[in-house]
């Protein structure tokens, strides 16, 4: 075969199960106890600081890292029912959630020992935020146009330029970002972009708040004017970090919350249908769950090819193209199913409000962390076809 | 279920790579592959790879069998090889030997039902039987007034009005009028119609989910090949996201598909956590089948609706599989009545169930 494809039935072991219990206890408790409410998405009380470190004190950030930087050195899998329990129950993630899947592994695997010690059990115990520089105004899909330049300077770097939708800038205390150390060469025009951690907060930066069709405010503007890093904030190559991003996207992409982020409508529509459905409303239903049951099995599929220290990056770009093009439909699928429900189900306004909010989510999910073009053109190369 | 570490599936694909070439398949109007074929698979016990030494198969595990019928479809292959090893299944359920030779299961539908007379004779009609006109013997589940049971049928008694599924494999329709069975016994607890479509929805998942791989593997090859504007047509990017397409749809049906299979081969019973598995994974692959299917011939052009291409063997196939032991729209109705009646809080636990 061309394409060996392969994701194997991982079954969750035993301790995941306890685990899950564990999770949905005390997730539970924080609703019982008004910290969120998992059926209003649309809430805004996203930065939640006291939940992340309640979170941390349970030990579920840094979950897999090594125990001398703060982490339980559990399993993949365990981290995986952590994070779909959270999704599921519409926690409020966002503060802590870039940084326990993404920002600490790429500080594992690149950032000086003396900045891990420092930086790894702060995100273990929830108390900090990171943000994702990636994106400029001219250059989202193809990262290597990338502009914002970092310039040698005495002891470290001085930045100049700008990132845009910057998810959490405005409550993040640092940023991992790519920045140009040198330009292009000829041969290779993804050579000459660097990663570096960004301390926020401080002058030289200023956070621009850009609204979302959604009415929320997420993302951002990010301008650098003579901001300096130090030279120990270098994370990995210089002039490489081309060869570093491709890893750090298999994190980011085949996790529970690339098709779980619109989940809570489908959850309402069973409820506004009752326990005897019509035929439309159970075959309409009975396919999202078949679909949604697939798109699981092979996510957790992969957690279990990262567990056995693999680079599953097709496999992952498989998952979240599937995924996300799925919680993009769901809504309107939902939504077509809810058109016969009774005028008088208890939810029917619950489940309207969900639908409002998650029709205009819908849009972006095939485009945060790459686009569902620019995935299938790595899913093609993996086929062997460019 | 990886292709080699596995001595049925190796040697399936033995004797499939032999005997069960495609091209050499679609050449051979008088269909004289058949016969060699099912001979060399009998010989090496695959048939009843689901029976017990003792019932007089081979004894392999459930998890084995159903990676051969991967196999199987990897090769789309027009023999009732799934066929037999459902009925022999479905047999040792009941503990009654099978027999040698071809059999196949009645009924194979879940709307059809076969019942047993006070006097012991089955009557009823089966309608999409894959293979009865090849069939020398009917495993088959009846309904009496002291529940369910299983019975062995000689195939000469029963009454078969042929037809050909959308694949051109035989899909017959079988009425029994007063048969009397070769053997019958009570079915064991916990094994009744709806397990039976099950293990059926199961195995022709994982034969879908191989024409799958196939046909993703063929069409790589061929975007490969072809030139169109003096370019490969695999580096025109429109026909590179099809191919990425149709490569989550085979990816999608496999891992839905192995996952049950994964399930039942490790499940005491035929459980809630089985059903949302096997029907998921017939739902879902037959969805991957329209679509797949859909994308592998859009790639081959013209050249792939002919009858000399080998991708009709898989597309077709394919598509015909979703309607055997109840089709995408069947499933989806009861995995819907099933979790509505279960509750809206009790779906995520049903999901993340394992
Ligand atoms: C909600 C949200 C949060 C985000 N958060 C962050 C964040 O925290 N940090 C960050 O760095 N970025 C973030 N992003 C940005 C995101 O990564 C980019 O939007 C994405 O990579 C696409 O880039 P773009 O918006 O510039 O679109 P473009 O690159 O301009 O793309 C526009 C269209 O052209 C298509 N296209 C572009 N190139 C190709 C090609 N080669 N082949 C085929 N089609 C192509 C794209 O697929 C798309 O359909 C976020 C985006 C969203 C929507």
């Amino acid at each position: 075969m061309t394409a060996a494809l392969r994701f194997d039935p991982i079954r969750l072991p035993e301790k995941c199960e306890q685990l899950r219990k564990e999770v949905r206890a005390f997730l539970a408790e924080e609703i019982a106890a008004g910290t969120f409410d998992p059926h209003k998405p649309n809430r805004e009380d996203t930065d939640a600081p006291e939940f992340s470190r309640r979170v941390g004190a349970k030990g579920w950030l840094g979950m897999t890292w090594p125990k001398k930087y703060g982490g339980q050195e559990r399993s993949f899998l365990e981290r995986y029912v952590v994070t779909e329990e959270m999704r599921v129950a519409n926690a409020p993630t966002r503060r802590f959630f870039v940084a326990d899947r993404q920002s600490g592994p790429v500080l594992i695997k690149y950032a000086p020992e003396h900045i891990k010690m420092d930086i790894l059990p702060r995100i273990c115990r929830g108390e900090i935020c990171f943000a994702i520089g990636m994106s400029e105004p001219n250059s989202g899909s193809d990262l290597f146009a990338a502009k914002t330049r970092a310039t040698k300077t005495d002891g470290g770097y001085l930045i100049n330029g700008t990132k845009i939708w910057t998810s959490s800038a405005h409550i993040a205390d640092y940023m991992i970002a790519i920045f140009r150390t040198s330009p292009p060469t000829k041969e290779n025009r993804r050579h000459g972009l660097t990663q570096f951690l960004v301390k926020m907060k401080q002058p030289g930066i200023q956070v621009n708040p850009i609204g979302q069709i959604t009415g929320q405010y997420e993302f951002n503007e990010v301008v650098f004017t003579d901001f300096f890093v130090p030279e120990d904030h270098v994370l990995g190559e210089v002039d490489g970090a081309w060869k570093q991003a491709t890893s750090e996207l298999a994190y980011e992409r085949s996790g529970p919350e690339r098709f779980l982020e619109t989940y809570y409508v489908l959850t309402e529509l069973v409820r506004a249908v009752g326990p005897n459905p019509d035929t439309r409303s159970a075959e309409g239903i009975g396919r999202l769950v078949a679909q949604l049951h697939t798109m699981r099995r092979m996510s957790v599929s992969v957690a279990g090819m990262l567990q056995a220290g693999k680079e599953p990056v097709v496999e992952a770009s498989i998952v979240k193209d599937i995924g996300t093009v799925w919680e993009q439909q769901l809504p309107h699928r939902v939504r077509d199913l809810a058109a016969f429900v009774e005028e008088t189900a208890t939810n029917r306004e619950t489940l309207e409000q969900q639908l409002d909010f998650a029709i205009k989510t819908a849009p972006k999910l095939t485009i945060q962390g790459g686009t569902t073009e620019v995935l299938r053109g790595i899913i093609a190369r993996g086929l062997g076809l460019r | 279920m990886a292709e080699s570490d596995n001595i049925v599936v190796e040697t399936a694909e033995k004797i499939f790579a032999d005997l069960a070439d495609p091209q050499t398949i679609n050449n051979d109007k008088k269909n004289s592959w058949q016969a060699p074929l099912w001979q060399a698979l009998s010989e090496a016990g695959l048939p009843l790879s689901w029976v017990p030494d003792d019932l007089g198969g081979s004894g392999a595990s459930l998890a084995d069998g159903f990676a051969l019928l991967n196999a199987a479809g990897r090769f789309a292959v027009a023999v009732p090889l799934a066929e037999t090893m459902l009925a022999g299944w479905l047999l040792a359920q009941a503990k009654i030997t099978s027999p040698e030779g071809e059999m196949t299961v009645l009924p194979a539908s879940p709307r059809d039902r076969i019942t047993l007379d006070a006097d012991g004779a089955l009557s009823g009609r089966a309608r999409g039987v894959p293979f009865a006109k090849a069939a020398k013997h009917f495993a088959v589940l009846a309904h009496g007034k002291d529940g369910v049971c299983i019975a062995l049928v000689d195939a000469g008694k029963g009454r078969i009005e042929s037809g050909l599924n959308v694949g051109y494999d035989h899909s017959d329709t079988v009425t029994l009028d007063k048969v009397q069975p070769v053997t019958i016994k009570a079915a064991p607890d916990g094994v009744d119609q709806t397990s039976l479509m099950l293990m059926g929805g199961v195995a022709r998942s994982l034969q879908i989910a191989g024409a799958l791989e196939a046909m993703l593997d063929i069409s790589v090859r061929y975007s490969n090949e072809r030139v169109a504007f003096e370019k490969k047509i695999s580096k025109f990017q429109a026909v590179q996201h099809n191919l990425a397409r149709l490569a989550g749809e085979s990816a999608a049906a496999l891992a839905a598909a192995t996952s049950a299979a994964d399930a039942i081969a490790n499940a005491k019973s035929f459980d809630d956590a089985v059903y949302l598995e096997a029907a998921s994974a017939k739902i879902r692959c037959a969805e991957a089948a329209e679509k797949g299917g859909a994308i592998a011939h859009q790639v081959h052009g013209a050249i792939g609706f002919t009858i000399e291409h080998i991708l009709h063997r898989y597309s077709l196939r394919a598509l015909a599989w979703r309607d055997d032991f109840g089709s995408e729209s069947h499933w989806a109705v009861e995995l819907g009545k099933l979790v509505a009646s279960r509750g809206a809080d009790e779906l995520w636990p049903l999901v993340a169930s394992r």
